[in-house]
């Protein structure tokens, strides 16, 4: 997995790349333009930051409350402690059952497990009932965007995909027509599934319930018409309390899309007469990231994706670059935690501006960790090229002497040597950009002529 | 000059000092018309941030200790670069034997625009500059060192580097559509993420370029350095310059 290479790649398109990067920026766009409604935005940032820091300094009490208080509404409560864990319940769970036919609202926990091929291998067919989920599934591609999967697709792509996969008129792009088209093929796979899984967004402890957010109201459809359902969650979802629901909820649509709130917001606490309610909490790395104390926070994330429609570098790689199953700045925070060797170039895939911080509804410290994540990274590589370069520097710079060689010689050869060494395709830096003009004498040359007294 | 005049130390980080002199000499000019006593210590050399940020914060021990001893001695640190202060400020390693020297730095140390508006008190600088700018807020400096409100708070607007242009006879400054979306520099990122390091950068002056602008005027040469480096590659004449330049050109 290389970041660069595959953002080179990704930008090759250049029609496409600004269209992936321009139609993200009306997200942020639109997030802008709401959140500029709430006169207490920042206080909400911060109480919910509050309240997940906290959560978090007290998960273990929080989970057995939540485990407590939903068993005795009804819930069986399982624990799973990585993603084969998870997925062995739940083809246990569909295997009592019988059921062939399972729909799916979107989980990034699912993704993160890789549930799907797990029971596609069992001979279960799952359909995801996100719209955009179920376009990329057609594609047999991962999300690239947490909150819009199918993000990095046109509607001509999908007019394409759903022609040959549903039978549409070819070359039809109207949205009504499409999701017309969708909704009637996924009518007929909910009215089939005898079993729902679902993702969590927040459970609450204090009441042993969890809500789901969709804005398709699929979450619902699946649930209401299958006879069991399964909803899975990571150990991090966790809120204390109902009343911090409000907290979260106002602050996830509009970061997410700029919408007021999500369109169902539902409240799931017990099963319905004869039906039965399962909930799966996953560990899969988390308590190992909860115990890495300049990392921990980032598990206060409540998925709203507002640091990828932000992130300069997102927008113009798409999410696919990252490798990951959390793409963009909360990805390169979260992924090096699951495999430093793997995910290692990520991190460094950022200027470190910072947007991603300051968009953060719960005030995550995105780029900081950025910078973490780059120092444990080359402490684990050991001394690398780059790293003798470094140290190299670090006497460079602790001497004048040699500050004010390397300096000369650089000015001297920079200004003798023709263009074509300067910008020698080994030069990445010339080979979009010119070095700048170059000044006959140093500040420090000036400064000892003009002004030094000493 | 009274005698009680806080001793400033001129901190011109090491690009600046080989790449742009002019806007050190710029620097030193501007904050001696505003009756500053300012002293340029010979021996520094870098800040350490370009090995911190590529992840080698733990080899700049050295660099770092240089620098609190070069500057520990002044009452206040100087640069024209948001970006350099901010590490010296945030990441720089805490060198243990140096405490109270490290400390002192690091609560006195400013960036240029800071230093003027929120120590020295000046509201704005007076003069004429008839010109359209655009104004490039550099990431570090912005959302760093808080130097005006971000388009991703929910603050109230302020920029203390505009704060000080606001008054300048003819001077137009232009709403870009992304105010303050970061120029794609970063760094080593700017080599080791070198496709979208310039696509980042092309896409920032054209934003400038549709609204008009004559000059890009900013407060880090590092950003103002890659975005000229790609307008000379495609042969555009928009002028960039950092607003020290400008308001030591225009202070009477």
């Amino acid at each position: 997995m290389n970041h660069p290479e595959n953002a080179t790649v990704f930008l090759k398109d250049v029609a496409r790349a600004k269209w992936h990067d321009e139609t993200l920026w009306i997200v942020r766009e639109k997030r802008d333009a709401t959140i500029h409604q709430i006169p207490e935005w920042e206080e909400l940032r911060e109480l919910a930051s509050q309240i997940k820091d906290h959560t978090l300094s007290k998960l273990d009490f929080y989970l057995e409350e939540l485990e407590k208080n939903a068993t005795a509404n009804g819930i069986k409560v399982h624990w799973a402690e990585n993603a084969a864990e998870h997925n062995q319940i739940i083809g246990k769970i569909l295997e009592e059952k019988n059921c062939k036919d399972v729909v799916k609202s979107k989980s990034i926990l699912t993704e993160e497990c890789h549930l799907n091929p797990f029971l596609e291998e069992q001979g279960i067919d799952v359909v995801d009932t996100d719209l955009g989920e179920r376009i990329i599934q057609f594609l047999k591609q991962p999300p690239s965007h947490i909150v819009m999967p199918a993000i990095h697709l046109k509607k001509s792509d999908i007019s394409a995909i759903f022609h040959e996969r549903l039978h549409t008129e070819k070359g039809n792009i109207d949205p009504v027509y499409l999701t017309h088209a969708a909704r009637l093929h996924l009518r007929e796979k909910f009215l089939q599934a005898k079993v729902a899984i679902t993702g969590v967004n927040f459970a609450v402890a204090e009441t042993g319930e969890f809500v789901i957010c969709t804005n398709e109201g699929n979450a619902d459809m699946g649930v209401h018409l299958a006879d069991t359902h399964i909803a899975c969650m990571g150990i991090e979802k966790l809120i204390p309390r109902r009343k911090d629901l409000g907290v979260f909820l106002r602050l996830l649509a509009r970061s997410a899309t700029g919408q007021s709130i999500t369109n169902y917001n539902s409240h799931f606490r017990s099963p319905s007469p004869g039906k039965e309610l399962h909930l799966i909490l996953v560990n899969n790395g988390r308590t190992k990231q909860l115990g890495r104390e300049k990392f921990r926070n980032s598990l206060k994330c409540i998925r709203c994706g507002a640091c990828m429609n932000t992130c300069p570098i997102y927008r113009r790689s798409g999410g696919f670059s990252y490798g990951s199953t959390v793409p963009g700045p909360i990805g390169s925070i979260l992924s090096p935690g699951i495999d430093l060797k793997k995910y290692s170039t990520l991190p460094f895939a950022s200027t470190l501006c910072g947007s991603c911080s300051d968009v953060c509804p719960v005030k995550i410290n995105i780029h900081e960790q950025l910078y973490e994540w780059r120092q444990e990274i080359t402490k684990a590589q050991g001394s690398s090229l780059k790293g003798l370069s470094m140290k190299l520097a670090d006497g460079i710079f602790t001497s004048p002497l040699a500050y004010k060689i390397s300096g000369q010689l650089m000015r001297a050869s920079l200004k003798t040597l023709p263009d074509s060494i300067i910008y020698n395709p080994l030069n990445v830096w010339g080979k979009g950009r010119n070095l700048p003009e170059l000044p006959t004498e140093s500040f420090k040359d000036w400064y000892k002529k003009n002004r030094n007294r000493a | 000059m009274k005698k009680d005049t806080p001793h400033i130390g001129l901190f011109i980080p090491c690009y600046i000092d080989q790449f742009y002199p002019n806007v050190a000499i710029a620097t030193l000019e501007l904050l001696e018309k505003l009756g500053c006593k300012v002293t340029y210590p010979l021996n520094q050399t870098c800040c350490g941030q370009p090995m911190s940020n590529a992840g080698f914060e733990a080899d700049t021990a050295g660099t770092t200790s240089k620098f609190i001893r070069d500057f520990a001695g002044f009452d206040y640190i100087v640069a024209p670069s948001g970006s350099c202060v901010l590490h010296v400020k945030d990441h720089s390693p805490t060198i243990d034997k140096l405490q109270i020297n490290q400390e002192h730095v690091q609560s006195n140390i400013y960036e240029l625009s800071e230093f003027i508006t929120d120590v020295l008190k000046v509201d704005s600088i007076k003069g004429s500059f008839p010109h359209k700018i655009g104004f490039h807020a550099s990431c570090h400096g912005l959302r760093g060192l808080r130097l005006a409100s971000d388009s991703e708070l929910n603050e109230p607007k302020f920029n203390k580097t505009l704060q000080l242009m606001k008054d300048l006879e003819g001077l137009e400054v232009v709403e870009l559509t992304r105010k303050d979306e970061c120029c794609g520099f970063g760094g080593t990122f700017a080599v080791s993420e070198e496709a979208i390091s310039v696509q980042m950068g092309k896409d920032r002056i054209a934003d400038h370029m549709e609204k008009g602008v004559e000059i890009i005027v900013g407060g880090d040469m590092s950003c103002i350095m890659h975005m000229q480096g790609i307008a000379t590659r495609e042969k555009n004449n928009v002028q960039l310059m950092h607003f020290a330049e400008i308001l030591n050109q225009v202070i009477s």
